[in-house]
């Protein structure tokens, strides 16, 4: 079992630098989930862990170990790959052998392994197939196989979960979930699917353009976001941002209206409010102008503007609502779930 | 069932594939055609006459020691320049994948000797071996090898195997790098996470994720050494010394246009025919079916 450590880790390629001093610290048996938008240098980062990419500066230690020069055949890692990268020409029992017999385990041995693995993932029957004879969600649990019969010390996924359908893929993520509780396996998993990473991370890394925006619980990054960025990319529908001013007497809108909150702040700030904690209340002081309604069934999802302005707002409220286009809504909002963000910096304001 | 298409009638496609046809007329089907009746006649000595003889020509051809002693000799020589030229392109190919810097460089060195013609390869390995100023058999004097291809068989047929294989290496090597190149990446990561070193990445892995290449190479490359060889043994050697490297194509000439047996010389290329759409054959029907993983 192991921990892993990254300190002020770097990657370049040439001039152009795509990671940014990466730091932090990953406990034993931690399942953390790397998130953010493509070509944030999530992967990059996994396969530096890896070994498949050098580090420039920095340190990747696994179990108090120094990697960064070890090939990744000796770190001790097993790595699930988004096209699973299933050898096409062995069938799924060579597949999940081959390592075993690079590394010269006898063959009753190598057995027990892919019997145990195949007993764990219910590929059994499958074991005698190749690759291409098998579905996505098959090649996935013949990846997962070929990773967790060698009892690696950390295991890698690299959006493992992209190529398959929706509803496969809500059931993998619960699988892998258990599976990784059941193993107690130290993992990263990179994902660009905020549910996902919400769903099956202990913690989460959000990543952007390089640099770290925050590494937490799912809960601490819902309800804390340290950053504009963070707040925007975790929950869905998106959180709304409002231009504001912090004066004595409360928060003026662009609307002109005054949202009243005792606050510490003065001037110029970003105030986020998510969707699903504006409530509608006839009195309350948001008015939105409705331009588009999506009914989703259990909420319903009401765009428009904020009334007498052009800024977009997204309110979600349960159950089912008919609304009209052009008509006004009005909502209110609890202050203990106001964010404030520093309009220069994009960083949290605590209010 | 593919549904069939009706397009209005016109004589356009017609003409656009008579230029095609009209080559494939003249250059192989009326050759060809000749060639085949041809086998079957007989030319007195003085070329006056000739006698319609039906498979007089095939049954001496089987019965002609020397003939047969060529079709062995073919088949070493063809085995042969396939099996080096393939080697050494797979070797260049592997290599040439892991280069990174000036890649395109290399590849277009490695490819060059592909636009050379054979004569001229053939007389670029004349002087290289010429047993009294080329640059080899000087150094070949320190191993104590005495090189002499006009007079020993066995070096004048490795000679003509070098340059023919040589002369063939860019091409596999194109195939056998477009083939590595199509292995996706992260399959040869996955072997390097589960510990394979280089070579063994190599033989376990895209040894045999390319051997439909492979395979295809070799019908390519047998083609390649029984027809289009006769440049270079013509440039090195002209079948010599005595008949040691006289393949069947070669002989096809050296019967016909020398010996002027024209009937054995036509029966000889027919049993080439033969043989060349029988390997043609064979590719297709297995290239697709036989290699697939």
């Amino acid at each position: 079992m192991a921990e892993i450590k990254l300190t002020d880790l770097t990657k370049s390629y040439g001039p152009t630098e795509v990671l940014h001093h990466v730091e932090g610290e990953i406990n034993d048996g931690e399942f953390i989930v790397i998130v953010g938008p493509s070509g944030c240098g999530k992967s990059t980062l996994l396969r530096m862990v890896a070994g498949l990419e050098t580090v420039t500066s920095g340190e990747i230690a696994i179990a108090g170990r120094r990697v960064n020069e070890l090939e990744p055949s000796a770190r001790d890692i097993a790595m699930v790959f988004q096209n699973y990268a299933l050898y096409p020409h062995m069938s799924v029992r060579e597949n999940m052998a081959y390592g075993l017999k690079i590394r010269k385990l006898s063959k009753a041995e190598i057995n027990k392994r892919v019997e145990e693995a195949a007993d764990i993932l219910e590929i059994h029957q499958y074991l005698d197939r190749k690759p291409r004879q098998l579905s996505g969600g098959q090649r996935q649990r013949v990846a997962m196989g070929r990773a967790i019969v060698r009892d690696p010390q950390v295991f890698l996924f690299d959006e493992p979960l992209s190529n398959l359908d929706a509803k496969l893929r809500v059931q993998m993520r619960l699988e892998i979930r258990k599976l990784q509780q059941r193993l107690g396996v130290t993992s990263i998993y990179v994902t660009h699917d905020q549910v996902e990473a919400m769903t099956l991370g202990d913690r989460l890394m959000v990543l952007n353009g390089g640099y770290v925006e925050q590494f937490g619980t799912p809960i601490e990054l819902y309800d804390r976001p340290a950053s504009v960025f963070v707040a925007g990319f975790i929950g869905s529908p998106a959180m709304n941002f409002l231009p504001a001013t912090a004066e004595e007497d409360g928060l003026l809108l662009p609307s002109g209206i005054k949202l009243v909150a005792g606050l510490a702040q003065r001037g110029q700030v970003l105030l986020g409010m998510r969707p699903e904690h504006l409530i509608p209340d006839a009195a309350g002081p948001i008015a939105i102008e409705v331009e588009m309604v999506e009914q989703l069934g259990a909420n319903t999802l009401l765009h428009g503007t904020l009334s007498g302005t052009d800024h977009a707002m997204v309110a979600s409220v349960s159950g089912h609502v008919s609304a009209e286009m052009g008509t006004v809504h009005r909502f209110a909002v609890t202050p203990e779930l106001l964010h404030l963000f520093d309009p220069e910096t994009q960083k949290r304001l605590e209010a | 069932m593919l549904k069939r298409v009706h397009f209005p009638s016109s004589p356009l496609p017609y003409l656009l594939v008579a230029p095609q046809l009209a080559i494939t007329l003249v250059f192989f089907i009326w050759p060809a055609s000749q060639a085949m009746y041809q086998s079957f006649l007989i030319e007195d000595a003085f070329g006056l006459g000739s006698e319609f003889v039906w498979f007089e020509n095939f049954e001496a051809l089987w019965a002609d020691q020397h003939y047969l002693d060529a079709f062995l000799r073919t088949a070493v020589f063809s085995l042969l320049v396939a099996a080096l030229s393939m080697g050494v392109a797979l070797l260049l190919a592997g290599f040439a994948q892991r280069v990174v810097r000036g890649a395109m460089f290399y590849r277009t060195l490695l490819i060059w000797p592909y636009a050379v013609a054979p004569v001229l390869a053939g007389a670029l390995w004349v002087f290289m071996f010429n047993p009294t100023l080329g640059i080899f058999p000087y150094f070949l004097d320190f191993f104590g090898i005495d090189w002499n291809h006009y007079l020993n068989g066995n070096q004048a047929m490795a000679l003509v195997i070098l340059a023919a294989a040589w002369k063939q290496v860019a091409y596999n090597f194109l195939f056998y790098l477009a083939a590595m190149q199509s292995i996706p990446n992260s399959v040869i990561e996955a072997a390097a996470i589960d510990g394979a070193g280089p070579g063994r990445r190599f033989f376990s892995i895209i040894l045999p994720l390319i051997s439909p290449t492979t395979f295809f190479l070799l019908v390519i490359n047998m083609v390649y050494a029984f027809f289009e060889t006769f440049g270079i043994i013509h440039a090195v050697t002209q079948g010599g010394p005595g008949s040691s490297t006289t393949i069947l194509v070669y002989k096809v000439f050296n019967d016909g246009f020398v010996g002027l047996d024209l009937g054995g010389s036509a029966a000889q290329s027919v049993v080439l025919m033969v043989l060349v759409i029988a390997m043609t054959i064979v590719q297709f029907r297995y290239v697709e079916r036989k290699v697939e993983y």
